[in-house]
């Protein structure tokens, strides 16, 4: 493994969000977007080969499909259709990294709307798979613009995944287990591993010190004990990267596509 | 046995106020020649039921829902349908905001003649909050667990796009996913069903393709025929979606006419003339089928 230093910043973030999986075994590992579905694949390739993977439609692969037009039959491993993936993700058998609009403290997210749900000030998707997801499986997130229209200060506007609140749970029900994966945004690297599910930096991504990420979220960060710096993504990271990815899409998935290591201030 | 209808005989089978359900998931084998027959009709407060595409964005802006139940409604590509957005916006039509897979559940309570069915999925989340009707049980079990019921979705008729279909209303659906259409149909009092190519009998004509079939042919009152009818949605394994119109028409909704005129343009001439204005049926047919 060589280290590299001329990479991306959307490289370095496929590279941690891989890590998400680690230890995860066989199940089925869905990234949903261009970032997410490369790092699943980074993941299968150099992590956790037991990972189950799909084409981004109704099949199931060993192999990664690169994103982007194919020729000819695809390697297909299973069927995969919609109704099989509600069987799976019912079961807890999937660890899915996904996108949300906006993301709280208790690790609560939102892709239905902003504003009031009545008359929203800006309507989104709708909640999706979000709440059958968030309390069948564990669930990680990459976020490409971190600051605090994401990582908001209070509630998300519609809880549409379970977190760590107690707010929206029935009267005398038990909170069932919740599980957050990694959070992965290109300040940095979070959980919600902290006292009482409390939000901490892992890592901080080159350049990136705790005090812009802390300046860039609503609500209050802790520092991991071992918080280090981002590990950039080596040769054969970047090399499987660049297969999955021949039309790179990648460099379309943050705005300027920026260097993975960060001017120093000047 | 005989079901076969045109599309406005389809549609005038169908009356204001009814909920319809409609089959495909988001800009996929959407009915869109029965959606834009519903266009051209004097039909209203409707509610819609559907993993939503452009019909849900079309029919509301054309002033047809009273109501929606949705898991989602995107172009997927253009990730926010843009007339379903400026209906939220305005608050203009009541909704039911339900995650996907209850969606599917009261579907399928439906179709079982099941008042509901019992699931975690809404607990701990505002979908709750937004549906108010939605109601928890308690496991009647040692474990006592509390549950969402998740209420059946019953539906006065589905709509859905087919690729074969026969007379007797036999139908086959290609393409790698079924998504929910057997749900819809069977959560339906019945199902009209539009169909790329038509014939007396599939047993005859294409028994090789008998997995392809997805719901009995009892559920199914009406077979329209209805070439290309899809489109601009993806009739996998036929021709994929037409996003340059898809984009065309989410462009329209930031106009100040731009309904009427996507109204005037498309739809209003009806079914033979919206095909040839989009390209003509040898352009449509080939438009590519999207890879992920």
């Amino acid at each position: 493994m060589t280290a590299v230093e001329d990479f991306s910043l959307a490289e370095l973030m496929i590279a941690a969000a891989a890590e998400a999986w680690r230890h995860d075994g066989e199940l089925l590992g869905s990234g949903i977007g261009t970032l997410p579905r490369l790092a699943v694949g980074l993941a299968k390739l150099t992590i956790e080969d037991g990972l189950l993977l799909s084409d981004g439609e109704a099949f199931a692969t060993e192999e990664p499909l690169p994103l982007g037009p194919r020729q000819g039959q695809a390697p297909f491993a299973g069927w995969m259709p919609y109704s099989r993936v509600f069987e799976i993700l019912w079961s807890g058998r999937r660890h899915a990294m996904v996108t949300p609009v906006q993301i709280d403290r208790w690790a609560q997210t939102n892709i239905s709307c902003l504003g009031d749900f009545d008359k929203p000030k800006v309507q989104l998707l709708g909640v999706r798979g979000y709440p059958g997801n968030s309390i069948s499986h564990k669930n990680s997130f990459l976020v490409t613009g971190h600051g605090k229209r994401t990582f908001v200060e209070g509630e998300v506007d519609v809880v549409s995944s379970v977190g760590f609140s107690d707010a929206h749970w029935p009267a005398g029900m038990k909170r069932p287990e919740i599980a957050i994966g990694i959070v992965v945004t290109d300040l940095c690297v979070m959980d919600f591993g902290g006292p009482d599910h409390a939000a901490r930096v892992l890592s901080l991504h080159p350049g990136v010190s705790f005090a812009d990420v802390q300046a860039a979220t609503g609500f209050p960060l802790l520092r991991a004990e071992t918080m280090s710096v981002t590990p950039a993504p080596t040769a054969e990271q970047l090399a499987i990267i660049a297969r999955l990815d021949p039309t790179n899409l990648r460099a379309s998935a943050l705005k300027g596509n920026p260097p993975g290591v960060r001017a120093a201030a000047a | 046995m005989n079901k076969e209808l045109d599309l406005a005989a389809a549609v005038a089978t169908i009356r204001s106020g009814m909920t319809i359900g409609i089959g495909g998931w988001g800009p996929r084998r959407k009915p869109m020649a029965l959606i834009r027959e519903i266009l051209r009709s004097d039909l209203k407060d409707l509610t819609i039921v559907a993993y939503g595409g452009p019909e849900i964005g079309m029919l509301c802006a054309a002033g047809k829902v009273r109501k929606l139940v949705y898991g989602f409604v995107s172009l997927d590509l253009i990730p926010l349908e843009p007339y379903f957005r400026k209906t939220r916006e305005a608050g203009a039509v009541e909704v039911s905001e339900l995650d996907e897979g209850l969606l599917l559940l009261g579907l399928q309570a439906a179709g079982r003649k099941l008042p509901f069915i019992a699931t975690r999925i809404g607990l701990g989340t505002d979908v709750l909050t937004h549906n108010p009707h939605l109601r928890t049980i308690r496991s009647p079990y040692d474990d006592g667990e509390t549950l969402l019921a998740m209420p059946a979705i019953p539906l006065d008729v589905a709509l859905i796009h087919v690729n074969r279909a026969d007379r007797r209303g036999n139908t086959q659906t290609d393409g790698p996913d079924p998504y929910f259409d057997a749900l819809f149909a069977r959560a339906a009092e019945r199902t009209i069903v539009t169909t790329e190519e038509i014939c007396d009998r599939l047993d005859r004509t294409h028994p090789d393709k008998a997995k392809q079939n997805l719901f009995e042919r009892y559920l199914v009152s009406g077979v329209v025929h209805a070439p290309l009818g899809a489109h601009p949605t993806t009739a996998h394994d036929a021709y994929g979606w037409d996003m340059p119109h898809l984009k065309a028409y989410a462009a329209s909704a930031a106009e100040a006419d731009g309904w009427a005129r996507y109204m005037a343009d498309y739809v209003a001439g009806g079914e033979a003339a919206y095909i040839d204005k989009v390209g003509g049926a040898r352009a449509v047919a080939s438009l590519p089928i999207p890879t992920f």
